[in-house]
């Protein structure tokens, strides 16, 4: 758990930064604010997700507008992050697999302004679930893979394209090939679209052979995924790994388990966009820690 | 699992799923519904499982016959552990047997297009 003083400090950084790392590092907080006012001498990134270009009905009125503003609003933040990633729901799903490209290849004229050129992209079940995410490979890229940055090991894992959405055999296997390639202390992270664990699993909000993913990672002590999928932010631990879900870019959904049925929040009229957003995810290589910053669609 | 024991096994062979929590689930021809087990069938199609809601009676031997008219759709009791895949043009029957009264939310979690997320239901078990 976040020891409590060392929240407070960061989240009086402004703007709801969140310390959100699995290791509590000892030198933290006080870095933290020097880093901010200084620029950094580590890196930051943005996360943005399930934006599920595509979907019309009440529950966003604006959703001809949402995705572009929140491109705008990324594109305004003072300092440019390094790279970006998109975990997953670009579009909203549809049977007709024209309808499918032409939904992501709209959704890929929209990010383009995005100054950042660097953006990593993993698809949800809506772009990937029912053509075993052929429309995604052909458009937009691969569905898993990994790299490195400035230090960190990024591990982009598909668990959406699969009937079932599991992650399957085969990609755990490969999983595990990459994972022996890392120092057991390398600092990780891993991005996907569905909670690797069960968070509620009456909801859909579980993958079915998640498990089996943590238990390759489990081995390595500095371990964080970043996800989508439940259209808010959650933080929960599995051990020492910590999982940290977006806020989407379409409609909220209401808190793990908090009422029967998973229906979104309905629009707010005089809040709109309220519940949705992006955030900014600042890595502080040597003392293997996140923070986390979360901003609305449009900053006023 | 055996924490749970609210849902026992009927009679049937498939243990490797039976095993965890007592349903079995077996495909057509091979555990057909012995003759004191009351049969619910339930078709299952995009959106919806019909009927929706399931009432059962506590001790009362059961299976649940799954048709599915268009899609391999899942049937999940999470609080359970049961699952089964429901590929259409088959009869996919799961025998249990409630033993204590409670309300059991099911879903679809084989995703299946754009009303997945309402693909869901209750088993209601009753005195
Ligand atoms: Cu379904
Ligand atoms: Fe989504």
């Amino acid at each position: 758990m976040i020891d409590r003083r060392s929240f407070m400090k960061l989240a009086a950084l402004g703007g709801g930064a969140v310390f959100a790392s699995g290791l509590i590092g000892r030198a933290q907080a006080a870095a933290g604010k020097a880093a901010r006012l200084s620029g950094y001498s580590d890196f930051y990134f943005v996360q943005m997700s399930d934006s599920h270009w595509g979907y019309t009905g009440p529950d966003n009125p604006n959703a001809e507008i949402t995705l572009k503003e929140a491109v705008a609003t990324v594109n305004n933040l003072e300092i440019q992050p390094d790279f970006i990633i998109y975990t997953g729901d670009l579009t909203h799903t549809t049977d007709d697999p024209v309808e499918r490209r032409q939904r992501l290849r709209e959704f890929q004229e929209i990010v383009r302004p995005l100054k950042v050129r660097d953006i990593h992209f993993i698809p949800g079940e809506h772009d990937a679930g029912l053509d075993g995410g052929a429309a995604f490979k052909e458009i937009i890229g691969p569905t898993h893979y990994s790299f490195d940055h400035k230090g960190v090991h990024f591990i982009a894992i598909d668990n959406v394209s699969q009937p079932g959405s599991t992650i399957g055999d085969p990609q755990l296997a490969w999983l595990k090939a990459d994972l022996s390639r890392q120092a057991k202390d390398q600092p990780i992270v891993v991005i996907t679209h569905r909670p690797l664990f069960d968070l509620v699993p009456k909801w859909d909000w579980a993958t079915r052979d998640g498990d089996k993913a943590i238990a390759l990672l489990m081995p390595y002590t500095n371990v964080t995924v970043f996800y989508g999928h439940i259209h808010q932010e959650n933080h929960h631990m599995t051990g020492h790994i910590a999982h940290h879900s977006a806020k989407s870019l379409i409609f909220p959904l209401p808190a793990p388990g908090s009422q029967d049925k998973r229906e979104a929040l309905p629009w707010d009229p005089t809040m709109p966009y309220k519940g949705l957003g992006f955030r900014e995810v600042e890595a502080e290589n040597k003392a293997s820690e996140y923070k986390i910053a979360e901003y609305p669609v449009v900053r006023r | 699992m055996a924490r749970r024991k609210i849902i026992a096994v009927g009679a049937g062979i498939l243990a490797a799923l039976g095993l965890l929590l007592g349903a079995n689930v077996a495909a057509r021809n091979s555990t057909p519904a012995a003759s004191q087990e009351t049969v619910v069938k339930v078709v299952v199609q995009r959106f919806v499982f019909t009927p929706t809601e399931i009432v059962l009676r506590t001790g009362q031997p059961t299976v649940l016959e799954f048709q599915s008219l268009d899609f391999t759709h899942g049937f999940n009791i999470p609080d359970l552990k049961i699952r089964a895949d429901l590929p259409p043009g088959q009869i996919i029957r799961v025998h249990l047997t409630p033993l204590k009264p409670g309300v059991y939310d099911f879903l679809c979690d084989n995703f299946c297009g754009a009303g997945h997320e309402q693909m869901n239901g209750k088993i209601i078990v009753k005195n």
